[in-house]
């Protein structure tokens, strides 16, 4: 089972155009902020949203071709769907929605019921079959609309969200058994997400759109390593700077100068981790290449460290400890010194 | 002292005459005056209407309202108590059921009206007379024997040895000869008035007088009014005055 | 749970309200003629107007369902120019005065009707049937009905709609098991408002299908002969009678269907 689209939709503000790819076997997440036309996408794929141009193609089956006006619509192409909240039928129980599916294909209401015991079984659902939606927890309605999904035996198997409209308890026990599945799933599934845990944890592959475009695609470690926009390097949790670079000073697009201990030059992004920053009171002396005079702008408390926003010639996020605050004195508006060395300033082309 | 007496008695006398033609609205006081309400059987509205405007022309002071309805509803209503001066009916059965009950004072004959077969204009189907109303392929339509008209055409039918089926009962005169000038009906039993008052727009095939019911329209005050004086003009106008012109124009037989 | 002090006005102006509909309806209670009910109701043409009622009220509502179904799915869901004007012209039967209706069917279904003087030729005869009295009908409830029903398919979420297909369910389908079990409330109490003013109808069914007993002589047309004529003890009880069944059915449904399960 392979995808290859090329979908072009043009909805109000939105202008959508990106190719997207997918093998068997292969996870593939699509990640994004709100508005970049993920969900768009996802509709296009499964032909509740006609394309305007492109082309896609199932398995080799032309499914969407507005030149040649070939448009299959979504009930004949096997594109199962799990909608972020579910969207199970209120009006029925969990196991007769794990089985419309299978009775929309033609398949008696016996067969389709022990089929659908069968998946309710397997997602650890025994027993709730009878139950209707609104007496499921949400963690449990998800897995049901996975269910229902999978029951319907479909080729490509479309994820919208699948874990946001879950508490942070639920949503770690729902992805562990939903990577489980996504792995197992025969054809090719395809997560549609604007969470980078999500994405990382379940993916083989991540595409990144952006305002519509793709502005990024490779592995999960790729992405991590080579960020490629802000978005994606908001994501992943590291300071990214785009510039020019002359033998591995970096020159960056309206902003200070960054010394790397590479020899790059021409386009390219340039990456500070924010653990590699290190901050002082005063001026401090020594080694580092990188240093300047910063300002407070923000200080973020995390779990068991504390990130800090600073502006100055260069602007830039550190990660320091509980102690470190203390010690420095950080607090929005104080004056202090950062200092990176050359080694921790990562080059690439851009 | 005398002459002058017989001077000023002379000079009253002189302008007592002084304009005859103008004599009626110049009369001391015009009893005739004020609102007053009028319930009237259905098929007497056009007459009444003309009757209306020539008398409220003579009677200044006068404004006559109208209402005009099956003469049961009338019944009813005044029975219930609805603010009526003098009540005009289709038939003297219903009046003689406000007499019983006292509602009015001695009723007098309006007029009188003779039941005719409406058709439609240039009798398509050839209806000679009531006979023929017993054709099965003719669609008859009759008021509801409820209504004083419905009750003189089953008695005309019976009298006769005719059975109809007729289409529908119709609740009043009017509707039923509404069906014929609308082509749903090719015939109905009217009174001779409504087709005069359709205009050209219905044609009247005679019954045969020996069948036919003749109809009284008796007209009376009711007692219950608060224009004894008044409403008793009117009825006098109507019936006896300026009314029997409007009344005879309209195909109404005068007593 | 505390209950929430209900203010006085509002408490006062709701039982004149309350009095305003029961007092009528009262009235005709403590003035039948109980003694003689029986009697009233069960003459042969009481029973006849009865059966007739009962018959062309639920045909109509019938052919209500059939035709308003598909007209408030495509008036909600369809977007075509002209789509205002068509719910103004369906809404109107509601606020014609039903006399008005009864000519306006005249005149395009009667025998010399714009269609209806085809409809002659291939023998189907509304004026003066059965038939003419489920038209009449039909035409002042259908509104209630569309009006309710288009409003329900409207608040219908589409996105079951397409997780439905997403399924592999065809357009009927969808329809059939998703929207159409989504609706049922409003379906019922669309169709309960519409049986109820198809047997109240009056003033269209005796225009255009005419009044008599046995054929068209529905329960309301005898109720007014009666009352107008000699038996307005009659008229009484078969109001009462009329409005029993009414009560017994928005009663038994109100709950159980309306949505409150």
């Amino acid at each position: 089972m392979t995808l290859a689209a090329r979908v072009e939709v043009r909805r109000g503000t939105l202008q959508l155009e990106c190719e997207l790819t997918a093998n068997d076997g292969e996870v593939v997440a699509v990640v994004g902020p709100n508005g970049a036309g993920k969900t768009t996408l996802l509709r296009a794929l499964a032909g509740l949203t006609p394309i305007d141009a492109g082309r896609i193609e199932l398995d080799g089956k032309v499914v969407d071709d507005p030149a040649q006006r070939t448009f299959v619509v979504p009930e004949q192409r096997r594109v199962g769907v799990v909608f972020q909240d579910g969207q199970l039928f209120p009006h029925l129980s969990a196991v007769e929605n794990v089985a419309f599916g299978p009775r929309s294909a033609g398949v008696s209401r016996r067969e389709a019921t022990a089929r659908a015991e069968t998946w309710l079984d397997r997602l650890g659902l025994a027993g709730k079959g009878g139950d209707r939606p609104s007496q499921l927890s949400g963690g449990q309605a998800q897995r049901v609309a996975l269910a229902r999904a999978l029951a319907s035996d479909p080729a490509m198997l479309l994820l919208d969200e699948p874990l946001t409209a879950l508490d942070a308890a639920t949503r770690v026990e729902v992805r562990r058994d939903l990577g489980r599945h996504l792995r197992a799933f025969p054809g090719v599934p395809i997560l549609v997400t604007h969470d980078p845990v999500d994405a990382l944890a379940l993916a083989d592959r991540i595409v990144v759109l952006e305002m519509g475009r793709v502005v990024q695609e490779g592995t999960a470690d790729e992405i991590v390593a080579r960020p490629r926009s802000p978005y994606v390097a908001e994501l992943v949790g590291t300071n990214l700077y785009r510039g020019t670079a002359t033998s591995g000073v970096v020159r960056t697009d309206g902003e200070g100068t960054i010394t790397s201990a590479t020899t790059a030059s021409g386009p390219v992004c340039a990456t500070v981790h924010p653990r590699a920053v290190a901050l002082h009171t005063s001026r401090p002396e020594g080694t580092p290449r990188n240093v300047w005079p910063v300002r407070v702008t923000h200080v973020e408390r995390l779990t068991d460290r504390v990130r800090v926003q600073l502006a100055g010639p260069l602007g830039i996020v550190a990660e320091v400890t509980l102690a470190a605050v203390d010690e420095l004195g950080l607090r929005e508006g104080a004056e202090v010194w950062a200092a990176v060395k050359a080694t921790e300033v990562d080059v690439y082309e851009a | 002292m005398r002459r002058l007496w017989a001077v000023l008695g002379a000079v009253a006398l002189l302008a007592a005459c002084s304009r005859p033609e103008d004599a009626p609205a110049v009369r001391a006081a015009d009893t005739l005056t004020g609102g007053l309400t009028v319930f009237a059987a259905a098929s007497l509205a056009d007459a009444f209407a003309d009757a209306e405007a020539v008398i409220e022309r003579d009677h200044r002071g006068l404004s006559i309202t109208f209402n005009f309805a099956g003469s049961q509803v009338l019944v009813q209503q005044i029975a219930e108590g609805a603010p009526a001066d003098v009540v005009a009916t289709a038939d003297t059965k219903t009046m003689d059921k406000l007499v019983a009950a006292g509602l009015v004072e001695r009723p007098a004959v309006l007029a009188r009206n003779t039941l005719v077969i409406a058709v439609e204009p240039g009798n398509p189907e050839g209806i000679a007379g009531l006979a023929d109303l017993a054709r099965p392929d003719l669609a008859v339509v009759l008021a509801d024997p409820s209504v004083p008209v419905g009750a003189y055409a089953a008695a005309a039918l019976d009298h006769a040895g005719v059975t109809v089926r007729p289409k529908s009962l119709e609740l009043d005169v009017k509707a039923a000869l509404a069906k014929v000038t609308a082509g749903e009906a090719d015939a109905a039993i009217v009174y001779a008035t409504d087709v005069t008052a359709a205009k050209g727009r219905a044609a009247s095939v005679a019954i045969a007088d020996a069948d036919n019911q003749v109809v009284t329209y008796p007209i009376a005050v009711v007692r219950a009014t608060a224009h004894k004086r008044a409403a008793r003009e009117l009825v006098t106008e109507l019936a006896r005055g300026r009314g029997r012109a409007a009344l005879r124009a309209h195909g109404f037989l005068l007593p | 749970m505390r209950r929430r002090a209900v203010p006085l006005p509002a408490m006062a102006l709701a039982a004149v309200a309350v009095a305003a509909f029961a007092l009528p309806l009262v009235a005709l209670a403590v003035r039948a003629p109980w003694s003689d009910a029986w009697r009233h109701l069960t003459t042969h043409e009481a029973r006849q107007a009865f059966v007739l009622s009962m018959e062309t009220s639920l045909l109509a509502t019938a052919v209500a369902v059939v035709l308003g179904v598909p007209l408030a799915w495509v008036q909600a869901r369809v977007d075509y120019p002209g789509r205002n004007f068509v719910r103004a012209l369906t809404t109107l039967p509601m606020v014609l005065p039903p006399v008005v209706g009864g000519t306006a069917l005249l005149l395009a279904l009667g025998r010399r009707g714009i269609a209806g003087q085809y409809l002659d030729d291939v023998g189907v005869h509304l004026p003066f049937h059965v038939s003419g009295a489920v038209v009449a009908e039909a035409f002042v409830a259908m509104p209630f009905l569309v009006l309710t029903l288009e409003a329900a398919f409207r608040s219908v979420d589409t996105r079951l709609e397409d997780a439905a297909r997403t399924l592999g369910a065809s357009q009927w389908t969808v329809f059939r098991r998703v929207t159409l079990p989504l609706v049922r409330p409003s379906l019922v109490a669309g169709a309960v408002l519409c049986w109820a003013r198809a047997l109240g109808e009056f003033g269209a069914t005796i225009t255009f299908a005419g009044n008599l007993p046995g054929k068209t002589q529905t329960l309301p047309l005898f109720v007014y002969v009666r009352f107008e004529g000699a038996d307005p003890a009659a008229a009484i009880v078969l109001s009462l009678a009329m409005m029993a069944v009414s009560l017994a059915v928005l009663l038994a449904l109100r709950d159980r269907w309306l949505g409150l399960r």
